[in-house]
């Protein structure tokens, strides 16, 4: 076996090498607990080992599709019946964020359930939920997509539920599978649907053949919304904070990447699937003005243009309850969750951005040779906004969560009324808490900073009053972080609390690598744009790219 | 009409399922809800498979001549509706596992009361 044979099964690995993890920690256990700790983490390093060998043999090389059971991706060149995998860069892109959420949240759970029962189901569920994480984020077939999107959900609500003592616990798991199930339900019709009309179900096949008929936008509408379920855009939101509130700290990590992967469905299902309908359907030409000898032609397509807006409200609206609900929450989970919603919305302002902008096209003729000019120039810059914005909300919120999550084991309060003066006693907790204080409100030097600025630069160009709401969110997150900030760390000392003591290392190592990545990112965010986000973008645009890749074989 | 009966029945059955989750506030009820539209889902993949005068897509070995071939049914629904099944069991399976756990901590299956209690 060498390194080639590695890559080339790499994308089968990532998914099958957690599954078999998951069924082996119960038998694990049976020698040692702490064997089975050690044994989930290392299937985790395995799996990140194996990520980052994927992204760069895609971050260098294009695409690489991976076909179960062999051979072509294509029977007789028509027949798309092989599930298969499709790993481009915006592929990789969130598989990185997967599996640096993995390896922490992980670490952290290794002393933060240490007197628990269950563990043994615990590390099952969470390598069940990673399994299922890491195929919606890599497949290239409906089907399959919605079977890992029931996988991630079925583990994730029974890990919601994790406190089966506490009532809310459950009833928040409750409402997560109630939402996910219709959600799951909802993206399966509209398979259908697609599939009695192209008779595949393969992403790149109907992308290749999509024409945006009628049932097709019913489909597009019942597969958007039923991801928005799933990713707790507003209306559908109140599973959000009840799931991340009660759920422990480690699991409420892992949601967010839950989260984010449907959230990468919309962007997949709208960017790749439905791209080339979008390019072809409905063109409207504008205005055409002719300089010189070159004459520009503005078009554009009001079809995706209104789904872009709609998009964008529903986006307005997250921030806007997202942040107005955290300023009055007590509970600091819930109102960490509240600020996840939040933040939520800025990802999908970005998409909404590019669709209500990117169609209004420039074409130059210059002496009879026909260049096409661009677009726009926002919309690039806010989809790449929107993408650098993923893996920043999911390093800072994971952050903050984390941090929830050791206040709680130090003083076992959750109730913002009943804490302060922690600064005193936690001193590396209060640092990371305002590390993602100020990622998470966007002020520079922080990650958070980069991205937002990007989003904000593209939506006011687009409509300033839509920029203005943007910030005017952030800095309300800025007075909900600072007033957790101010009753929880500053202040005198609270009588009960004064024996609390810092959280164990492994709780602060875990926390430290995210502080770290969220440094590093906040100081140099061209690398990472240039050498991560870039690739995405470009993945994630060029629908030609991934339907090739399909169709030219391997 | 009676061609499209499948389909009405599907719609009909998904927005009973839907109206139940909304309006009704018996947990057990939520749940038989959404197994209605779990039904309507799994009965459109089928309908989706139906072919007129159809046999089942399974090779037997005949010869078939030009003018005497068959048309098969559709294989790939059949399969989708068989995982669907399945995954609905698992769902359905938690879905009542958590409604017991929330009848022991409230002794009451109304969705109003449960999850109120201040901490």
């Amino acid at each position: 076996m060498n390194i080639s044979d590695i890559v080339f099964h790499s994308p089968a690995l990532i998914v099958a090498i957690p599954l078999l993890g998951a069924f082996l920690t119960p038998l694990v256990a049976k020698i040692n607990d702490k064997l089975r700790n050690i044994f989930a983490i290392l299937i985790a390093l395995i799996t990140s080992v194996l990520v980052a060998i994927l992204a760069n043999d895609v971050f260098s090389n294009g695409i690489r599709t991976y076909v179960f059971g062999g051979g072509e991706p294509l029977v007789n060149n028509s027949y798309a019946i092989r599930i298969l995998f499709e790993v481009d860069g915006m592929n990789a892109f969130m598989a990185i964020i997967a599996s640096i959420l993995t390896v922490v949240a992980i670490i952290y759970s290794w002393t933060f359930l240490k007197n628990h029962t269950g563990q043994d189901k615990y590390y099952t569920l969470i390598l069940l939920m990673i399994a299922g994480m890491f195929g919606m984020i890599l497949t290239g077939d409906m089907f399959n997509f919605f079977v890992f999107l029931e996988i991630t959900s079925i583990a994730s609500c029974a890990l919601i539920a994790f406190y089966t003592n506490k009532g809310k616990a459950i009833d928040a798991g409750f409402k997560y599978i109630v939402i996910s199930s219709i959600g799951a339900l909802f993206i399966l019709f509209a398979i259908g649907i697609l599939y009695s009309q192209y008779n595949a179900l393969n992403m790149a096949v109907l992308a290749n053949s999509i024409s945006f008929s009628f049932l097709d936008k019913i489909a597009l509408a019942l597969l958007i919304s039923g991801l928005a379920m799933k990713a707790g855009i507003v209306p559908m939101h109140m599973w959000l904070p009840d799931a991340y509130g009660r759920a422990p700290s480690s699991v409420t990590l892992l949601l967010v990447g839950a989260t984010q992967a449907s959230l990468y469905g919309i962007f997949r299902i709208t960017l790749s699937i439905f791209g080339k309908a979008f390019n072809t359907t409905g063109t409207v030409l504008k205005s055409a003005t002719l300089t010189g000898d070159e004459l520009i032609m503005v078009s554009s397509y009001p079809n995706v243009i209104s789904i872009g807006w709609i998009l964008i409200i529903l986006a307005i609206l997250t921030m806007i309850i997202g942040v107005l609900m955290a300023l009055k929450q007590s509970n600091l989970k819930r109102l960490i969750a509240f600020a996840a919603l939040a933040e939520i919305g800025y990802m999908l302002l970005g998409i909404g951005v590019r669709f209500a902008s990117k169609y209004s096209e420039i074409v130059k003729m210059n002496n009879q040779e026909y260049i096409q000019i661009g677009f726009h120039g926002y919309d690039i810059s806010a989809l790449t906004g929107s993408i650098f914005h993923i893996i920043n909300d999911a390093l800072d919120i994971g952050l903050l969560f984390l941090v929830a999550g050791a206040i709680y084991i130090a003083t076992k309060e959750t109730s913002l009324n009943k804490l302060g003066g922690l600064a005193r006693n936690m001193k590396y907790t209060t640092v990371f808490f305002i590390i993602g204080l100020i990622a998470v409100s966007g002020l520079p030097p922080m990650n958070g900073f980069a991205s937002k600025l990007i989003i904000y630069e593209s939506t006011f160009q687009l409509n300033p009053i839509i920029g203005i709401i943007a910030i005017l969110a952030s800095i309300l997150l800025l007075a909900v972080f600072v007033k957790v900030l101010h009753s929880a760390f500053l202040g005198p000392k609270i009588p009960n609390l004064k024996d609390v003591k810092e959280v164990p290392k492994s709780m602060l190592f875990a926390m430290g690598i995210i502080a770290c990545i969220i440094i590093i990112f906040g100081l140099f965010p061209n690398i990472v744009i240039d050498n991560i986000i870039q690739p995405a973008v470009n993945a994630i645009t060029n629908h030609e790219a991934y339907i090739r890749g399909v169709f030219n074989g391997i | 009409m009676l061609f499209n009966f499948p389909y009405i029945a599907v719609v009909l059955l998904i927005l009973i399922g839907l109206a139940t989750v909304i309006y009704k506030r018996n947990l057990i009820k939520i749940v038989i809800g959404i197994t209605l539209i779990e039904s309507g889902v799994n009965l459109f993949l089928i309908t989706l498979a139906y072919r007129k005068d159809s046999i089942a897509p399974i090779f037997h070995g005949f010869t078939a001549s030009k003018d005497n071939v068959p048309f098969m049914s559709l294989p790939v629904p059949h399969a989708l509706t068989l995982t669907s099944i399945v995954i609905g069991v698992a769902v359905l399976a938690l879905m009542l596992t958590f409604i017991i756990h929330l009848y022991r901590h409230y002794n009451t299956l109304d969705a109003r009361k449960i999850g109120r209690e201040e901490e």
